[in-house]
């Protein structure tokens, strides 16, 4: 017998890491609402098989509340089981040799802690708190609930215009959203299972790019009433297309001077080209809206007119007012906030760069549209400081690489300090203090600590702040709307607390967040209004005949990515950056949906809303 | 359309045909549990699986369509085997105690299994604990569910309440009252369609039958027992008796063989409902009362509590007058207890129903208010109830002759009779109105418009000169739309008629359950009005014992009396509110909950 040896895997644990990995794609895959005991009696016996077996509580003790929680899903607990279980947690996560261990009971005790109404319902009643309530993964992920397998099975058979008139029953921004939408809908696709998840936003690119200009349905009766919708933005622009389509005439303001909101004044053209968000704001416009821009309503107009003036009011006014940093020399010439320079952009007055060197602070998409929009500018150097570490921004991954790739240097934790200026006040250096980063926090995220570093100077012309958002909701507020934290403290059903006939949506009521949730928004302040106004109208889709789910899978297959034009093409001009899929890598990815509307629970319930 | 070939068999079949049709029309059956044409197509029992060739994996059949040069196996080894274990399976958490449930030798299971060969089942038996209410009058076995989520689409789908819900998730999911209610805090309307459209035993009515059997051997009471029109078109079924041998007056033998002291016709209570509703109507109409709403009939406990339990502001529009069941109860109770010298609370009074609400009914409506304890009805047995004691007494149903009903309440006009079929009540209560008006009878099919087998029908009639606007809905889902649709003004009428089973009550929730699951609606109410069509009398206001009944009890319509006994007040009992309404003004309740226009996800 030789005296060392190089482990190779053999045959059983290769499978099993092959498990392993269908496993997590699977656990990514999981529908939303399923009941919690029974899942974390799942993960247990998970962790109870990692168990090597030497510790008492975990060889014995998860075994032995495996069993307990399955009593309690078995009608043959009691509420003292549920302390049982509490206390066995508790005993195997303080004494557990190892985390195999302690982690697993870990669990479980923040279950039981997380979700004991669900375990006592089980006890006292044989019952579950939690249910299926929408069946299709992505459907139900998708804030605007847009019927996806519809739309992919209807791009797989060519009919791209249908595809625009599916999408548009739940979301009259098709378009915008191919390029932008982060596509909340992948999260959990079904797919995953298989081999990946679907590239839903790719083939909605695809359709959106293929196809001519598609007329929206035909408006219904009109019933005379009007609505006010404060801010053209995706929220204002949703709501005022379906309540024009319910017949109800729709009357935006707008401040700036063109429609769009954040569309247009926040997101830059290389990945939005603004012919293309001009082609949904035509159609939405086509349908009659009536639009004032260059509005700015408590100056040009009071709220309290536009209140008594319109049957429904709509506050959609975004979050577009920069935050300060707080530290020293944020005044100095050539700080700027990340929104002010993009809302520059959008009105077509680019700053001039050319052989400056940036500092942009902060790590979320906003900041890294700074980023890239700086480097576009003719930036000498662009340099993204960030107090934590690349993993734990915000932004999405490949956001983070393209600018990387485009020539940025991003630099984590590092907080910024004070900016230092020249005796006329110019930008002449970010100080920042060098971070390690620390204990994970209260919000699952870990925090940054000051590291035993000097501080460090990065030299600089222009530092970029881009730290989030605010709402300039004060006028409203001054004239008696409810407003929370400078949002409006809006309801569910987007009626603002204590008015009677004024709704909020998008931005400016949950805070910054994502052009599909402000379309959300406004589909449902549409369908609300709809209703306060004493009528139920009904937004079908103009789309009846979904094509056939094929009996079989396709095979397992990679998933299309859209390609990024190459960084030395793309950095001297705003031009999109983004490839399409070809004919034949839409076909395919499109092949790959697993029409979750037809199998599984979605025929259950009908595979689809066709109206609203 | 589209060419394949089924275990060898070319076929050709319009586009859109499902495997199983197509297979159907090859001449080949291929078993199934769950599927329920056009209500319940999702593939949930996976015992259609069948071997398509080119596709990787078994298709279920019910739900999956035939394409142009498809190629089917439903018998090859692969969909044999996947067929007897997901069957297997299945078996597994079911209870399995053919020998004592009410559906052996009508259970789909039963008969899937049977005919797969399947002796014994590798699968350990596995069952949850049963855990259901013994009072109210739907009894639900969750030891012999099958989860098929029949039940949870008809309910849903059809009758709009969506009492049932698959519920949980994981290998525990199973069927339960939605928003995790007990099923008697639930707004189900008892319409017991779940049950008829159960393949298993999973759901039945509550089992009164052992209280008739104490009451038959009891020899200090009197056994009175009522048949609901509907029952004579339906309770041969189970028995296999031709329909032509299946007459009312041969139950009326096999019940009297039975014991019961006295046989009576609810269809005579039926008339006298009609005497009383179509008096109240006129009485309302000419008054205006009618005119923002109509007049609903009341003779449905169904519908009475659809209508308290999501149109709670509509309840003062229902006609006061009790149903027939209940006529029947109070004047047995009274004229008929006087009549034969017996002391009220010695009279048992049966009823045989094809419902399910009626159970419900007789314990919420009181004949006598001032003495609560004593109810019209004692105990209600519904068809299938009454077909199974049939059996247990081992008469012989085909060698019984028929005999004729007890007197006085054993005369029904034609008119009573087609009180069990949709549009019945409002025809024969136009018959008789049309009488009270003008003086004299209408022909006996003036008011036949009000027929058909659409679920929402209308029709206006001249009454001397005034139109009467009239509207007749069968189903929940389709009186939801016509009350929406009355709500929002969209529609006026003066009077409608709504039967919570679709096709009224020969489609009854308590009616014989077809083995093969079609709906016997039509043909049972096609029998009723070929019932009333061959009866000499077809004017409720012609039958003698009616005539009687006034000339000597109650005088008139309407008359104090007549409004003690045969009339009640429907806010003396209350419904569980749908989910939708609580927490709100209920008499101010107009909220639009789109059932039946919307495809729910």
């Amino acid at each position: 017998m030789s005296r060392l040896s190089l482990e190779t895997p053999n045959k059983a644990q290769t499978v099993v890491e092959g498990l392993y990995q269908d496993l997590e794609r699977r656990i990514a895959a999981s529908p939303p609402g399923l009941c919690p005991v029974d899942i974390s009696l799942g993960f247990l016996r998970l962790c109870h098989a990692q168990t090597c077996g030497k510790c008492s509580p975990c060889r014995i003790g998860l075994g032995q509340l495996a069993q307990l929680m399955d009593d309690v899903l078995s009608e043959r607990a009691t509420l003292e089981t549920i302390d049982l279980i509490e206390q066995t947690a508790r005993t195997i996560a303080d004494t557990a040799d190892c985390a195999i261990g302690y982690e697993a009971a870990g669990m479980v005790l923040r279950g039981v802690q997380g979700f004991r109404d669900d375990y006592e319902e089980h006890v006292l009643n044989n019952r579950c708190t939690s249910g299926l309530t929408q069946p299709v993964p992505c459907v139900a992920l998708c804030p605007a609930h847009v019927d996806v397998p519809g739309y992919i099975a209807l791009v797989r058979a060519g009919r791209y215009a249908d595809a625009v008139r599916l999408i548009r029953k739940d979301n009259p921004f098709p378009t915008a959203c191919a390029f932008v939408c982060e596509h909340p809908c992948e999260a959990r696709c079904r797919r995953n299972m298989v081999d990946d998840a679907v590239n839903i936003c790719g083939i909605k690119h695809f359709a959106v790019t293929h196809v001519g200009k598609v007329e929206p349905v035909a408006n219904q009766p009109s019933t005379g009433k009007r609505v006010a919708i404060i801010g053209g933005g995706p929220c204002g622009l949703s709501c005022a297309f379906y309540l024009q389509l319910m017949g109800h005439q729709a009357v935006v303001y707008e401040q700036r001077p063109k429609l769009g909101g954040m569309l247009r004044y926040g997101i830059p053209r290389y990945r939005l080209p603004e012919e293309m968000l001009d082609q949904d704001i035509a159609v939405i416009l086509s349908t009659g809206v009536e639009v004032h821009t260059g509005i700015s309503v408590g100056t040009d107009i009071q709220i309290s007119d536009i209140e008594q003036e319109y049957d429904a009011v709509l506050l959609c006014i975004g979050a577009h007012v920069d935050r300060k940093i707080g530290i020293p020399g944020e005044t100095s010439n050539g700080v700027i906030a990340a929104v002010e320079m993009l809302r520059d952009m959008g009105e077509g007055n680019p700053p001039d760069f050319t052989g400056k060197r940036v500092c942009v602070i902060g790590g979320g998409n906003v900041s890294m549209d700074a980023t890239r929009t700086a480097i576009r500018l003719g930036a000498d150097s662009v340099t993204t400081v960030y107090r934590r570490r690349i993993d734990d921004m915000t932004a999405l991954t490949e956001e983070i690489e393209e600018a990387a790739a485009e020539g940025a240097t991003i630099l984590p934790l590092q907080a910024p300090l004070r900016i230092e200026h020249d005796e006329a006040g110019n930008v002449t250096a970010l100080i920042t203090q060098p971070q390690q980063i620390g204990p994970v926090g209260s919000d699952g995220r870990p925090r940054p600590v000051r590291a035993n570093k000097e501080e460090s100077a990065i030299p600089c012309d222009i530092v970029i702040v881009a730290i989030g958002q605010g709402i300039d909701s004060r006028t409203f507020a001054e004239a008696g709307i409810a407003v929370n934290r400078e949002r409006f403290a809006a309801l569910p059903d987007s009626i603002v607390e204590g008015s009677t006939k004024i709704f909020a949506g998008g931005d400016a009521v949950t805070g910054p967040s994502t052009v599909i949730r402000a379309i959300a928004a406004g589909k449902v302040a549409a369908a609300n209004i709809d209703s306060f106004l004493g009528y139920n109208h009904v937004i079908h889709a103009a789309v009846e005949d979904i094509p056939e789910a094929p009996l079989s899978p396709t095979a397992a297959c990679g998933r299309v990515n859209l390609r990024t034009r190459p960084a030395c093409d793309c950095i001297h001009n705003f031009d999109d950056i983004k490839e399409g899929m070809t004919e034949e890598e839409v076909l395919q990815e499109a092949s790959r949906c697993l029409r979750c509307d037809h199998y599984g629970y979605g025929n259950f319930r009908g595979g689809r809303m066709r109206q609203w | 359309m589209v060419n394949v070939i089924i275990d060898g068999i070319a076929v050709r079949v319009p586009e859109g045909t499902t495997i199983m049709e197509a297979a159907a029309k090859a001449g080949i059956t291929i078993p199934s549990l769950c599927y329920l044409k056009e209500i319940n197509e999702i593939g949930a029992c996976r015992v259609c699986c069948v071997e398509v060739e080119g596709e990787e994996r078994l298709v279920s059949s019910c739900n999956n369509l035939v394409y142009e040069g498809m190629e089917v196996h439903t018998n090859s080894p692969r969909a044999r085997e996947a067929r007897r274990i997901n069957v297997e399976l299945l078996l597994s958490q079911h209870e399995g105690e053919c020998a004592i449930c009410v559906r052996a030798g009508n259970c789909k299971l039963q008969q899937v299994a049977n005919s797969f060969g399947i002796l014994c089942n590798p699968f350990e038996k596995n069952l949850p604990k049963l855990q259901w209410t013994n009072t109210f009058p739907l009894f639900r076995n969750v030891q012999k569910c099958i989860k098929c989520m029949r039940c949870v689409q008809y309910c849903e789908k059809i009758q709009t309440l969506g009492i049932w819900e698959l519920t949980g998730s994981g290998g525990r999911a199973t069927i339960d009252v939605t928003y995790n209610r007990r099923i008697k805090d639930s707004d189900c309307a008892l319409c017991g369609q779940c049950i008829t459209h159960c393949p298993v035993g999973a759901l039945r009515e509550r089992d009164d039958t052992r209280a008739v059997l104490d009451a038959l051997a009891d020899p200090n009471v009197v056994t009175v027992v009522q048949i609901a029109p509907a029952v004579r078109a339906a309770w041969g079924e189970a028995h296999g008796l031709p329909r032509e041998m299946a007459t009312v007056r041969r139950l009326t033998a096999v019940l009297r063989s039975m014991g019961f002291d006295y046989v009576f016709d609810t269809a005579f209570s039926a008339d006298l409902t009609i005497m009383e509703e179509a008096a109240e109507f006129l009485k309302r109409f000419t008054a205006g009362e009618l005119e923002q709403y109509p007049m609903f009939t009341s003779c449905c406990p169904g519908w009475l509590r659809f209508l308290k339990s999501q149109y709670p502001q509509l309840t003062d529009q229902l006609s006061t007058a009790k149903s027939p069941q209940q006529m029947f109860g109070a004047i047995t109770k009274t004229y008929f207890a006087e009549r034969i010298g017996v002391p009220p609370e010695k009279i048992f009074c049966v009823s045989i129903m094809p419902c399910i609400a009626k159970k419900a009914e007789k314990d919420g409506h009181v004949f006598d208010r001032k003495k609560k304890e004593l109810q019209d009805v004692d105990v209600v047995l519904t068809t299938r109830e009454m077909d199974r004691l049939i059996r247990s007494e081992n008469i012989n149903v085909f060698s019984l002759p028929e005999a004729e009903f007890d007197s006085p309440l054993g005369i029904g006009s034609g008119a009573g009779i087609i009180f069990g079929a949709t549009g019945g009540v409002m025809e024969a209560a136009l018959r008789t109105a049309y009488h009270t008006v003008t003086g004299s009878n209408p022909p006996a099919d003036a008011f036949r418009a009000v027929r058909g087998e659409e679920g929402w029908r209308e029709a206006e009639f001249d009454l001397n000169g005034t139109t009467v606007r009239c509207a007749v809905a069968s189903g929940l889902g389709n009186a939801r739309r016509l009350v929406e649709a009355v709500l929002a003004g969209r529609v006026k009428y003066d009077f409608v008629e709504i039967m919570a089973c679709p096709g009224g009550c020969v489609g009854g929730g308590g009616q014989p359950i077809p083995f093969d699951q079609h709906d016997q609606a039509d043909v049972r109410g096609e029998l009723l009005y070929k019932l009333d069509r061959l009866s000499p009398l077809r004017y409720s206001h012609e039958n003698p014992e009616i005539r009687i009944l006034y000339r000597d009890y109650l005088q008139e319509p309407m008359s104090e009396r007549a409004e003690e006994l045969l009339h009640t007040d429907h806010h003396s009992w209350t419904m569980p509110l749908n989910p939708g309404l609580q927490g709100k003004d209920a008499e101010d309740t107009t909220i639009q909950l789109g059932y039946g226009q919307t495809d729910f996800m």
